[in-house]
């Protein structure tokens, strides 16, 4: 089947099975891999795009329901050369190890944070709990979504939770 | 809304934070993970897999299969018996054959593999090969495997594979003099004998990347290039040689941006064999990735084990013994590591404590999925069933389980070299002065007069505690004095630490290291210890790991291990390098090398940090050597092997505040509290994080997660909706703190930290729920403390 639609800005087009998912679409056919596939069941939010500016599983959806959408995956999500805040905020407080999950973590959370930017860590936390980390015990993740929050508020961010130490 | 592209670095030496330089490209979505690196020309293969546990192979049709469109070969055992089974670094037990040979024997185990076009092509025909099976009895329950009612492989006497007993070292009839020592203390007056059973429940590490490979052999070159998601690059590559009869120098193996490991990736697949040795065959590179329930099914599992853990002990608090007696689950067939996992159990049996100790694991075969490494490996069971006995014993007797800890600890005056009751010399340790400051910063003493008011107001509140000591930071010295002879092992692998610093022309360097790092971030701690040593700057400095095409020979990334052999070694080379570019400096500034001094991306005379040379200006005459002194060596490269004396023995102590619901059984943890003790620390933020993520594995084990198995052998968790990890909202705030303790065996005296998280945690939060419901009677819930489990064990105790 013939599919088209606008990713990261670009319009893209081209002929793909009906059972083809999104994710393999994105992946495989448009090259962007920075969009991962973690389970086969829709539960770990490493595949996590915006489709048409909500949050999506995009190993939930074929390529041809996408048919006409604006997809963001996270190659998509920097501007101008800058990071987006949450991109930021993953750097500045450690909310990464192994970065599987991390490009759906981010794409996620700056959809929450689009839709509120200053939510209280309950907010965040469940906010979270449709993508999954085994590196961070999502400490750092939360620290990173507060700090995105506070750059999005045009505030200082809080100090980091770790000490300087020598040895 | 403005971004900086760069975040704020405190600092470049050891002890400082560094923002990782491996974030750019993951935050991005350019981090390249093996599934992400295509070939020009590849397939893709798909396996077919046993849907029985134990089941006689009559035949396999691969006709159909073979006649759809897009498939390029359809293989089984027959087409690759000639290669023998798939190699182990401690082959004791059934190796597992590359494709079940004849019985199949645990659902998973795969039968056939297929190629085809591309991986939806291939899933289908592997869908289409048609086995037929006669079903046998499975043997699950471990008692059972331990009778031989049933026995998993003919070619074994036993389904016991090997027990592991302490104290170690010990002859035999001494071991059970230390037993019967115990036995004969509980008959003493004015003692008291704790004794329970307890499950240490099988766990599916799930790394979130699954496992991948792709292998691309090339038959002009004769060289065979395989990516994989590995921790073992280097172990893999002598598997992959070995197996198929290559030279280990036509091999390379790279393991790219590894999403996760956790043990699971600390070991050599048939699938990894058999993709490699079907691109020899098909002239194309092959690849596979596993589907979630894939890696349920066919990824090693960790974990496993049912023991009785008895503690005697006076009135006061005074342990006088201390036995464990269980079976430890290996599954089906053994992989790399499998049954040495329990012992790195007997390693740390007897924990921070000094009473005698008899410790047995008996090793069985299964009809279930492999068991292997999982972030602890067997050091997470031996700390369960020690600190919960502890608890137990604590809670038998009336006295505080922090009292009775501190009064049982190994004295600091036995250290450094403090022999441990299972017979291991611990290289430092201060135990008091950790569970001190957990005390401390816990404000434990507010926690108890809080948890008392909420008792008042009929609410549930629990305070859980548990100390640990871990083993890590294994390299071969330390082990042959154990009786370990490396040419047992089963496959051509390094067992060392290595690193090679060079520094370039252009003044900047270049690190590469044997490691397979999956998160732990390497390229950055490392940066730190070769900035430290020769003053370039952390951003000038390119690590390298994961390729055995262009690294020293490294055993790879587990076992907190990597810092204190593989960053010793760079902290070695970086001084070799330093040596040498110290008299190149001290010929160019005309002054004598003991007075050369490394600083700010060069060196200047000391006392005149304006008579410097950059380091380009060093490396130019390094590699220019006719412009160097008659007889000194051009270059600036070194590489180093470190051969530690021991393994390090990091230790701390743990704390949990949960509420129970006694209504519902739910449990909520309220609060969690470290105090670890890993040696110094190269860079805090990296450390903390490896805490946290440990203790997130730990509460998984402790609250949700279990791989579960009917009793014909059917995994009834093979999804992430049956095997729930822990998520945000499950999860608080971590509270973290440190002591320090340096190693005295490596020079940056580092111990380890990856582990320490988890081998810490399962306890503490199962403790805490005791505790909470302490008041109606519970002694103790196995894991995983689901809200069901929870109430049944309230029920059962109030009759």
């Amino acid at each position: 089947m013939h599919v088209s639609m606008s990713v990261n800005g670009r319009e893209v087009s081209g002929d793909v099975e009906p059972r083809t998912l999104l994710v393999h679409y994105l992946r495989e056919n448009l090259g962007l891999t920075g969009t991962h596939v973690g389970c086969d069941t829709g539960y770990c939010g490493a595949c996590t795009v915006h489709v048409d500016g909500i949050s999506t599983k995009s190993c939930t959806m074929l390529a041809v329901q996408a048919e006409g959408a604006e997809i963001t995956t996270i190659e998509g999500l920097a501007s101008n050369g800058e990071l987006h805040p949450v991109q930021e905020g993953f750097w500045e407080r450690h909310g990464l190890q192994c970065g599987f999950c991390t490009p759906g973590m981010i794409m996620q959370s700056a959809y929450l944070l689009a839709e509120d930017n200053n939510p209280d860590e309950d907010t965040i936390r469940h906010g979270l709990d449709g993508n999954l980390c085994r590196c961070t015990g999502y400490h750092n993740i939360v620290k990173a979504v507060q700090y995105a929050g506070a750059r999005m508020r045009s505030e200082e961010p809080d100090a980091p939770d770790w000490e300087e130490e020598g040895t | 809304m403005t971004s900086t592209i760069s975040p704020t670095t405190t600092t470049s030496a050891l002890g400082g934070v560094v923002h990782r330089k491996e974030d750019p490209a993951l935050i991005q979505g350019h981090g390249k993970y093996t599934d992400d690196i295509k070939f020009t020309g590849e397939v893709a293969a798909a396996f077919t897999r046993s849907p029985f546990a134990h089941a006689t192979i009559n035949s396999i049709d691969t006709d159909a299969a073979r006649a759809m469109p897009g498939v390029h070969a359809v293989y089984t055992i027959e087409d690759v018996r000639h290669l023998g089974t798939l190699l182990a670094q401690v082959p004791v037990g059934a190796l597992r054959p590359l494709l079940a040979d004849g019985v199949v024997k645990h659902v998973g185990e795969a039968v056939a593999m297929v190629v085809a076009d591309n991986r939806y092509l291939a899933q289908d025909a592997a869908d289409a090969v048609s086995v037929d099976y006669d079903p046998l009895e499975a043997v699950i329950d471990l008692k059972d495997a331990l009778s031989d009612r049933v026995k998993v492989h003919d070619s074994l006497d036993s389904n016991l594979l090997i027990s592991w007993v302490g104290p170690f070292g010990a002859e035999p009839e001494d071991q059970q003099k230390v037993k019967a020592d115990i036995d004969a203390a509980k008959e003493g007056d004015d003692v008291v004998t704790v004794s329970q059973e307890m499950l240490n429940q099988r766990l599916i590490p799930v790394a979130i990347e699954p496992r991948a490979v792709v292998a691309d052999y090339n038959p002009g070159y004769g060289s065979m290039t395989v990516f994989s998601s590995s921790q073992i690059p280097h172990a893999l590559a002598g598997a992959i040689g070995k197996t198929l009869g290559l030279l280990s120098n036509q091999v390379r193996v790279v393991a790219p941006e590894v999403g996760g490991g956790f043990g699971a990736k600390l070991n050599v697949y048939s699938d990894e064999i058999l993709v490699s040795w079907a691109s020899m065959q098909l002239g194309h590179p092959v690849r596979w990735t596993e589907t979630r329930r894939e890696a349920a099914h066919s990824t090693v599992q960790g974990r496993g084990w049912v023991a009785t853990a008895t503690i005697v002990g006076t009135k006061d608090g005074e342990i006088l013994g201390y036995q464990l007696e269980g079976i430890a689950d290996m599954g089906a067939y053994t992989q790399n590591f499998t049954v040495a996992i329990p012992f790195l159990g007997l390693f740390v049996g007897s924990g921070q404590y000094k009473m005698p100790t008899w410790w047995k694991i008996d090793c069985v075969t299964t009809h279930t999925n492999t068991t292997d490494a999982y972030r602890g490996a067997g050091r997470p069971e031996a700390a369960y069933y020690l600190e919960r006995i502890i608890d137990m014993y604590a809670r038998e007797i009336g006295m505080d389980p922090a009292e009775v800890r501190k009064k049982n600890y190994i004295p600091n005056d036995q250290f450094p070299g403090a022999v441990s009751p299972v017979g291991f010399a611990m290289d430092t340790g201060d135990y008091g002065t950790n569970l001190d400051a957990l005390i401390a910063t816990s404000d434990y003493a507010g926690l108890r007069a809080e948890q008392k008011k909420a008792r008042e107001e009929g609410r549930y509140l629990g305070i859980g505690l548990s100390s640990y000591v871990e083993v890590c930071g294994f390299a071969p010295a330390g082990l042959a004095e154990l009786g370990f002879s490396w040419s047992t092992y089963g496959l051509p692998a390094a067992f060392s630490g290595s690193g090679l610093v060079r520094v370039n022309p252009d003044g900047t360097a270049t690190v590469q290291i044997g490691t397979g790092p999956s998160g732990q971030g390497h390229e950055t701690t490392w940066a730190q210890i070769v900035s430290d040593r020769l003053a370039i700057p952390v951003e000038h400095v390119k690590v390298r790991h994961g390729d055995t095409g262009d690294s020293p020979m490294g055993i790879g990334t587990f076992g907190s291990r990597s810092a204190a052999v593989d960053g010793s070694a760079t902290y070695e080379a970086s001084q070799r390098v330093r040596a040498k570019a110290a008299k190149m400096a001290a010929h160019l500034l005309e002054a004598s090398e003991e007075d050369v001094v490394f600083a700010n991306g060069g060196a200047h005379v000391a006392g005149s940090p304006d008579s410097s040379v950059t380091w380009a200006q060093i490396a130019e005459i390094a590699y220019m050597p006719h412009k160097l002194p008659e007889g000194m060596e051009g270059g600036l490269e070194a590489s180093v092997v470190f051969n530690p004396s021991n393994a390090t023995w990091p230790f701390g102590a743990h704390l949990a505040v949960v509420e129970v619901d006694a209504e519902t059984g739910n449990v909520d943890l309220l609060r969690y509290i470290t105090v670890d003790d890993c040696g110094n620390v190269i860079n805090p933020m990296i450390v903390d994080g490896q805490v946290h993520g440990g203790i997130a594995q730990g509460v998984g084990q402790a609250l949700f997660e279990e791989a579960l198995y009917d009793e014909t052998g059917n995994l009834l968790t093979g999804t992430l909706i049956d095997y729930p990890l822990p998520t945000a909202a499950d999860l608080p705030t971590f509270e973290l703190s440190r002591t320090v303790t340096p190693t005295d065996i490596n020079p940056m005296g580092v111990k380890g930290i990856g582990e320490a998280g988890t081998i810490g945690s399962a306890q503490t939060v199962v403790n805490a729920v005791v505790d909470a419901l302490a008041p109606l009677g519970v002694k103790h819930v196995d894991m995983p403390l689901r809200p069901r489990r929870v109430w049944q064990a309230i029920q059962e105790a109030k009759g």
